[in-house]
């Protein structure tokens, strides 16, 4: 099925998703299933069947197995992907840090759920903010075309020779994976293109350079090979604008590791992860209408987190509200702590809020932002309370 | 041992990619006993060579040369299963000269 | 037919076994025995061998940064997935060949290793799933009976019975009292499978079923009895002897089943009871001081005696009668 030209077709998050591993073909993909990441599955499980994907699928039996087998295969040379949510996540999370640390460029879609308990099936960040330290590469997406536009570019920056990290491209669990939206798809050879053909390092099948993967490192080695992958982030600051200039060739949209949003003269600013952000974007729309003078910072790029352009855009304002879709207990909210943190040398530092907000799916309104917006212009909120946008007190 | 390097001389993910580099570590240290070899009861049946568990017995095309001390650990196996009883376990402090 | 030693000596003398000097399992090991034959059987028969580990003695002992006595291709991944790893492994072999990356000619032996700690306890679910799946893969089980790496904790392959760190033979319970897991039974209820019993003691039965588990068009799963010198508190020089010894009371049957078909491959014209098992090795001292220690070692004597009078009657009447 090669598509010529860019289709513009209405399709959920997991389709874009699943279109987007469509057209890079990994070798392999080994995943299992789990609510709401399950029709990304699905979808290119029927692609497998169709023959319209030469890709190998590997029904493993759990999470654990899956990134265990997508290290394998990657390991052995093949180009190889999965996809998880929630649980799921936190199953494999053991395999998540060794792939990051075993350096095996991975491209894994995240549909963002709530880890339990109680068991909740619906949207919140808790799964992927656990993963924050795991050495992955982290992208949150607003839409079903940001999940199908960053699938695709992750490839390239994940097997960037001065990166080669396992990149999580995150998307709010049923509001954007099972959500319709429009969206453009590129051609198919022009995908084909773009992510080229992964140049394996040290692949297992190529027995006349054998090499030992996984090795015990004990006190005097293993702190090295840390410090490696430290590094290795680091470079992604400089790779990834590169690979967003080619992406902008091919397909007119410009990616970066923020997106600013009616900030030139902004006083109040909102930062926030997902989905939210098109939400936040609507609002502040509207209040702009009735002449307050609101903005918003959307964060694409979460690991690694994106200093610079927090100083950059944050630094002057009058205030600045960050939402978090996930808490942690018994410090500050996630995002919110990193962008404190980021601001701490700032020389103008604006009034800092932090707002939790949807977590097990409580769905976030217009009014909810507006809410945090006044209060966060009144100048009544305090600097450090973790404030609740939606919650029954 | 070998040198111990810095973060920029390791190849990244911790992946060794020399092959066999164990061969430079010498277990021959370890030996408490050592495996002293009589050539002249020896019918090369390739049994003491079959189980060394550190590959330290020597031949060539199935001709018994000799025990690789650099790597022997001195378990005895290949006293043990030898049928000629052509290989005799002595204690390492015998040859404490050899240094 | 596996090679004679000496026809094995003659090919390994020009070429690496796979396995190289310098690793850092304890001397008399029956780990490193257990691997070689292995490798040199896949090798002597034109594979190139791929090995994964699960965490463990051999994979800690043989993996030690910078060093690796691996001259072959070696992924150890975690220790409960060395069965998904090499799942992707193969996987991945197959996707490459599909699109021309690999040439069709290249045969490529895919190995699994695990101790029985990464296979009956935290690895059994991993393993199932991948021979389930149908994987071309050959899983390796080195079974020490115990977590040894880590200083001999018991496993769901202890024996009633013998001294292990979580389950002490102390003053109220006699060491582990549950009896070993059946491991071979269990992979051998999934379909189309090869699974089979070796010792190093018994080399050409050993090579023989390495041979048929490269050849059949499935996974299969070999499990060797490995001693420990440490653990069991054999003499380094005893490992050979007591496999052997396993076998002769009928501690370690030697059998292989084959798509549901069981066949005996070693029946002793006569059996040693298991007491002499038992008495060869220092991890039962505590037990054989104890009051009931008779009758713990009946209870074994019994199982090991009902297992191969249902061993005789499976061969009876699975003869000829495949799953498939």
């Amino acid at each position: 099925m090669m598509e010529k030209v860019a289709q513009m077709i209405a399709i959920t998050g997991a389709q874009a998703v699943a279109h987007a591993m469509r057209q890079i073909e990994p070798d392999v993909v080994a995943a299992y299933p789990i609510t709401p990441q399950t029709p990304i599955v699905e979808y290119f499980a029927k692609f497998v069947a169709d023959g319209v994907v030469r890709t190998e699928m590997i029904p493993v039996e759990s999470e654990h197995s899956a990134m265990s087998a997508v290290v394998g295969a990657v390991a052995a040379g093949a180009r190889a992907m999965t996809a998880t949510s929630a649980n799921g996540l936190a199953l494999m999370h053991e395999i998540v840090y060794i792939a990051a640390s075993t350096r095996l460029p991975v491209v894994m879609p995240v549909v963002n759920r709530a880890l339990s308990g109680p068991i909740n099936i619906h949207c919140d960040h808790s799964d992927t903010m656990a993963e924050r330290d795991s050495g992955w590469i982290q992208f949150y997406v607003e839409d079903a075309q940001e999940a199908y536009d960053l699938t695709i570019l992750s490839v390239r920056l994940a097997e960037h020779e001065h990166v080669r990290l396992p990149v999580m491209v995150n998307q709010d669990g049923f509001i954007i994976s099972h959500g319709v939206e429009p969206v453009s798809l590129l051609p198919d050879d022009v995908v084909k293109k773009f992510v080229g053909e992964l140049k394996p390092i040290y692949p297992l099948l190529d027995t006349e350079h054998p090499v030992t993967y996984g090795p015990l490192d004990l006190y005097d080695y293993y702190f090295e090979h840390k410090r490696q992958q430290i590094e290795a982030m680091k470079n992604v600051k400089k790779v990834f604008p590169e690979i967003a200039q080619e992406f902008f060739k091919i397909s007119g949209r410009k990616y970066s590791f923020v997106e600013p949003y009616k900030l030139d003269d902004a006083e109040h600013v909102m930062v926030a992860l997902g989905s939210t952000n098109g939400t936040v974007k609507y609002t502040v729309d509207k209040m702009r209408e009735k002449g307050r003078k609101v903005g918003l910072l959307k964060i694409w790029m979460f690991r690694p987190f994106p200093k610079d352009e927090i100083q950059r855009y944050l630094t002057g304002r009058k205030s600045v509200v960050v939402l978090d879709r996930s808490a942690s207990f018994g410090a500050e909210a996630p995002l919110y702590e990193a962008v404190k943190s980021s601001l701490y040398e700032s020389a103008s530092r604006p009034l800092l809020s932090s707002f939790v907000y949807g977590l097990g799916g409580r769905d976030i309104t217009t009014e909810n932002i507006e809410e945090a917006f006044e209060k966060s212009i009144s100048g009544e909120l305090v600097t450090d309370h973790e404030y609740y946008l939606g919650l029954r007190e | 041992m070998a040198e111990q390097k810095g973060w920029k001389d390791i190849p990244i993910g911790g992946t060794i990619v020399e092959a066999g580099s164990a061969r430079e570590y010498k277990t021959g240290d370890w030996r408490v006993l050592r495996p002293v070899y009589d050539r002249s009861k020896c019918i090369d049946c390739m049994m003491c060579w079959f189980y060394c568990p550190d590959l330290a017995i020597i031949q060539e095309d199935a001709v018994m040369k000799g025990i690789d001390y650099y790597y022997c650990k001195g378990c005895g196996i290949c006293a043990s299963v030898c049928p000629k009883s052509a290989i005799e376990m002595k204690p390492e402090t015998d040859f404490a000269e050899e240094g | 037919m596996p090679l004679t030693m000496k026809k094995l000596a003659e090919v390994f003398s020009h070429k690496d076994v796979g396995l190289t000097q310098g690793h850092r399992m304890c001397p008399g090991c029956g780990a490193p025995i257990t691997v070689k034959l292995a490798l040199m059987t896949a090798k002597a028969m034109g594979y190139e061998p791929i090995v994964a580990f699960a965490t463990g003695c051999m994979e800690v002992s043989s993996t030690i940064y910078p060093y690796s006595a691996w001259s072959i291709p070696y992924i150890h991944n975690a220790f409960e997935n060395v069965s998904a790893t090499i799942s992707g492994v193969e996987t991945a072999y197959r996707a490459l060949k599909k699109r021309g990356k690999i040439s069709p000619d290249k045969k490529y032996a895919f190995f699994a290793f695990g101790g029985d700690g990464g296979t009956y306890d935290i690895g059994l679910q991993s393993l199932s799933g991948a021979i389930e799946r149908g994987h071309k893969f050959v899983y390796i089980l080195y079974d020490n009976e115990g977590y040894m790496n880590t200083g001999n904790q018991r496993s769901g392959s202890t024996p009633p019975g013998a001294e292990t760190t979580t389950a002490p033979v102390g003053k109220e319970i006699p060491g582990k009292v549950q009896l070993k897991k059946n491991i071979v039974e269990i992979i051998a209820a999934h379909e189309d499978v090869y699974a089979a019993t070796v010792v190093v003691g018994e080399p050409m039965d050993f090579m023989s079923k390495v041979e048929k588990a490269l050849q059949f068009d499935g996974p299969s799963f070999i499990a060797s009895l490995s001693p420990c010198v440490r653990f069991w508190r054999i003499p380094e020089n005893k490992t050979i002897e007591i496999t052997k010894l396993a076998v002769q009371t009928k501690y370690w049957p030697l059998y292989e089943v084959e798509r549901g078909v069981y066949r005996i491959t070693r029946k002793p014209s006569k059996f040693r009871p298991v007491i002499d098992f038992v008495k060869a090795q220092q991890r039962f001292r505590l037990l054989l001081k104890r009051p009931d220690a008779d009758a713990i070692v009946q209870r074994i004597q019994d199982y090991v005696d009902k297992r191969w009078e249902r061993l005789l009657a499976l061969e009876q009447a699975t003869k000829d009668k495949p799953s498939r």
